[in-house]
């Protein structure tokens, strides 16, 4: 790495609540090291015309406008390396709820018939991942993303290696957390067919999993099948019932 | 001054996203002025349309990372209202200590991270370290300070997991409440220093009479609670908040904006001061008096400052909620459950103003619609109003100057995440 070039790093938002990118910002304690190995130029969109050289590319948010189709388009074409950070880049995250419905009534419901018709500001399409529009190099994922994760990927990127994304339930991260399981409590959870790599933390701060970090690869749901059976619930009642993140993979493209 | 001027500002700050300014003037007459949204719209309230009510919390959260507890809580009251659910006071107490939490953290970055660093004429908090070490190095610490709060209450500082419908579901231990205490009464020193500075720092001196809109409550400063009034007098039932306020959708921006029955309208830190300055804490009082701030203040400019003097309320008021609830002996409760259903509103002051949730809950409990008035988009009228005022006092400048000026009053409001653009600058430093 000496003699070359610190990686040129961007990061760009599309539709979403900009939590992700704030996780990154709230790494105060590291920001510095980090500075150290890489340059940032580019920490908005806005910046785009300035600052088009940029060889790893962080990308929040879900596409959900026409415009943002082109625009992840030529962020593609950029980037040697792009990287979806957080739920709504990585799956489609909540903002796919709103598919559910007909474009045109999503808009008409909110911004009424007139707006709908004619104002291009608030066209919409449905909501999806990235990785619908462009090739997706690598996964952070999460609503938000978790600050050891994207630290630990970063420092694993840097030094060349392939970053190794979690690919077991959050029981597993629950188990290690010593929560007591939410199912034994006479309630639901998701944990059994989502992603870990979050410690758990929705348990262990007193709810149950939502499924924020999507499934696992391959969800073997049948060997999960028996935990489930074991409380009276089929795989798939549970993953309806908590479908707040699972909208966009529902068997169906966007 | 009979001059032509265009003005157009790409991306001036984050206004839920992405915005722009459009200034024309010809002549010396404003043909256009518009700040313009292109952030791309999300939808919440048809995300929202079918839910089970428990989840209400969840989805609206991520309206904004900034002022998730806000959303939280609103989203909160609003269920708790239309279900007439009773919450706890031990879980009220946690809810009012996390938004105390909230309301630092987006504060502090505002403050801290454009806010002096514009003053200090540097570009960013970094250039800071280097010319005033010690004032960057507190706004670091104190927004540090802030995100624990939120983490030990919440569970995580963006989208907070423990608040819930009926309470809160996750006790934090009293040992932690008491280091958190113990680091609360240390910052006031640091609030106190960017008091100076900020008291120090020339405000253009521009003021614009108009209507302040907040929640005013009985007992206390109102942050999480209260009830919506105005600054003419006027008193507005809750229930019928959308009736004296209407949002109206404008060709230039994807945030709607509104009016209240007199038009243009106020909200945010600028407006409970003004409203509510007799509820402010000692310290904050104190704050107040050595600001030099005269009230009613009609400077939106002074919306900084009275961000600051709210640092300070907020500070005091989250030491006296620890004292209590280390009174109480904080302990795991149940949840308090919901005993009907219908139509319920839930209002907050979030951190940039009055925050309305609306949801219509039916029998088994699932959402069948829902009304979501945020704070920025209640402001893009008055920002509007006050660049349309402020341009023609700054006409005889130079270009670059009117410009930085403009850009300056809109950040003054702090839209949306404002202070995380600026933070950004980090990167073209290196
Ligand atoms: S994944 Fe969640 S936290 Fe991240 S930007 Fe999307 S809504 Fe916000
Ligand atoms: S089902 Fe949920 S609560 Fe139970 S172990 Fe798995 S993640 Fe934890
Ligand atoms: S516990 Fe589930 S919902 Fe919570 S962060 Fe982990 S994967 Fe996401």
């Amino acid at each position: 790495m000496e003699s070359q070039e610190k990686p040129r790093v961007a990061f760009f938002s599309f539709t979403c609540c900009e939590g992700c990118q704030l996780m990154v910002l709230s790494c105060e304690k590291e920001l510095p090291e980090i500075l150290k190995h890489i340059k940032i130029v580019n920490f908005r969109e806005a910046m785009t015309e300035k600052s088009d050289d940029y060889d790893i590319a962080f990308v929040e948010g879900s596409i959900s406008r026409r415009d943002e189709i082109r625009k992840i388009k030529k962020i593609r074409k950029q980037a040697k390396v792009v990287v979806a950070l957080g739920a709504c880049s990585s799956t489609g995250g909540l903002n796919c709820l709103k598919n559910r419905y007909q474009m045109e009534e999503v808009k008409e419901a909110v911004y009424g018939k007139k707006a709908a018709a004619h104002y291009k500001l608030i066209d919409t399409i449905p909501a999806r991942p990235i990785d619908d529009v462009v090739e997706v190099d690598y996964y952070l994922h999460g609503c938000p993303i978790s600050k050891k994760e994207f630290l630990s990927f970063l420092t694993a990127l840097l030094m060349g290696k392939n970053p190794d994304i979690v690919n077991h339930p959050v029981c597993v991260d629950c188990k290690m957390a010593g929560n007591i399981c939410v199912f034994e409590k006479g309630g639901h959870c998701l944990g059994p067919v989502s992603r870990g790599g979050c410690d758990a933390i929705c348990v262990t701060y007193g709810t149950w999993c939502w499924g924020c970090r999507g499934p696992v690869d391959n969800p073997n749901i049948d060997s999960h099948r028996e935990t489930l059976e074991r409380y009276g619930l089929t795989a798939e009642a549970v993953i309806s019932r908590f479908a707040l993140y699972g909208q966009c993979r529902q068997g169906k493209k966007c | 001054m009979k001059r032509d001027l265009n003005i157009k500002i790409h991306e001036i700050t984050r206004v839920e996203g992405h915005g722009n300014i459009v200034i024309d003037v010809k002549k010396g007459e404003i043909k256009e002025l518009k700040l313009e949204i292109i952030e791309s719209p999300r939808f919440f309230e048809m995300m929202l349309r079918g839910r089970r009510y428990d989840e209400a919390q969840h989805i609206m959260a991520r309206i904004c990372g900034i002022c998730a507890v806000s959303h939280t809580s609103a989203a909160l009251r609003a269920i708790e209202d239309a279900m007439d659910i009773k919450v706890s006071r031990q879980a009220t107490l946690l809810r009012k200590l996390a938004f105390d939490g909230e309301m630092l953290q987006s504060h502090i970055l505002h403050i801290f991270f454009l806010v002096l660093p514009d003053l200090a004429g540097v570009g960013s908090i970094v250039p800071l370290l280097a010319s005033h070490p010690e004032m960057a190095k507190t706004g670091l610490e104190l927004k540090r300070l802030a995100n624990e709060i939120c983490e030990t209450v919440g569970g995580r500082h963006i989208h907070p997991i423990s608040l819930f419908p009926g309470g809160v579901v996750f006790t934090p231990k009293p040992a932690d409440l008491k280091k958190l205490k113990r680091e609360l009464e240390a910052s006031f020193t640091g609030l106190e220093a960017a008091l100076e500075f900020l008291a120090d720092s020339e405000l253009p001196d521009f003021s614009l009479e108009r209507e302040f809109i907040s929640l005013k409550s009985k007992g206390e400063y109102a942050f999480y609670s209260g009830e919506p009034v105005s600054s003419l007098g006027k008193e507005i039932d809750p229930k019928g908040f959308t009736e004296e306020v209407k949002e109206y959708v404008v060709e230039h921006s994807s945030a709607k904006h509104a009016r209240s029955s007199k038009g243009t309208y106020m909200v945010g830190a600028l407006a409970r001061v003004n409203n509510n300055r007799r509820q402010l804490g000692p310290k904050a009082k104190d704050a107040l008096k050595a600001s030099g701030m005269k009230l009613p203040c009609y400077n939106p400019f002074m919306n900084n400052m009275a961000q600051l003097i709210e640092c300070f309320h907020a500070t005091e008021e989250a030491i006296g909620f620890i004292d209590e609830l280390l009174e109480l002996g904080p302990k795991p409760e149940p949840l308090a459950r919901p005993r009907g259903h219908g139509r319920g509103v839930g209002i907050v002051e979030a951190p940039r103003g009055t925050l309305y949730h609306e949801y219509e809950i039916n029998r088994d409990g699932i959402i069948e619609s829902s009304v979501c008035i945020i704070p920025t988009a209640q402001n893009l009228r008055s920002i509007e109003d006050d660049l349309r005022a402020f341009v023609p006092t700054v006409l005889d400048r130079p270009k670059a100057e009117i410009a930085k000026g403009v850009e300056t009053l809109v950040r003054a409001y702090d839209p949306c995440i404002s202070c995380s653009a600026h933070i950004m600058d980090v990167s073209f430093l290196d």
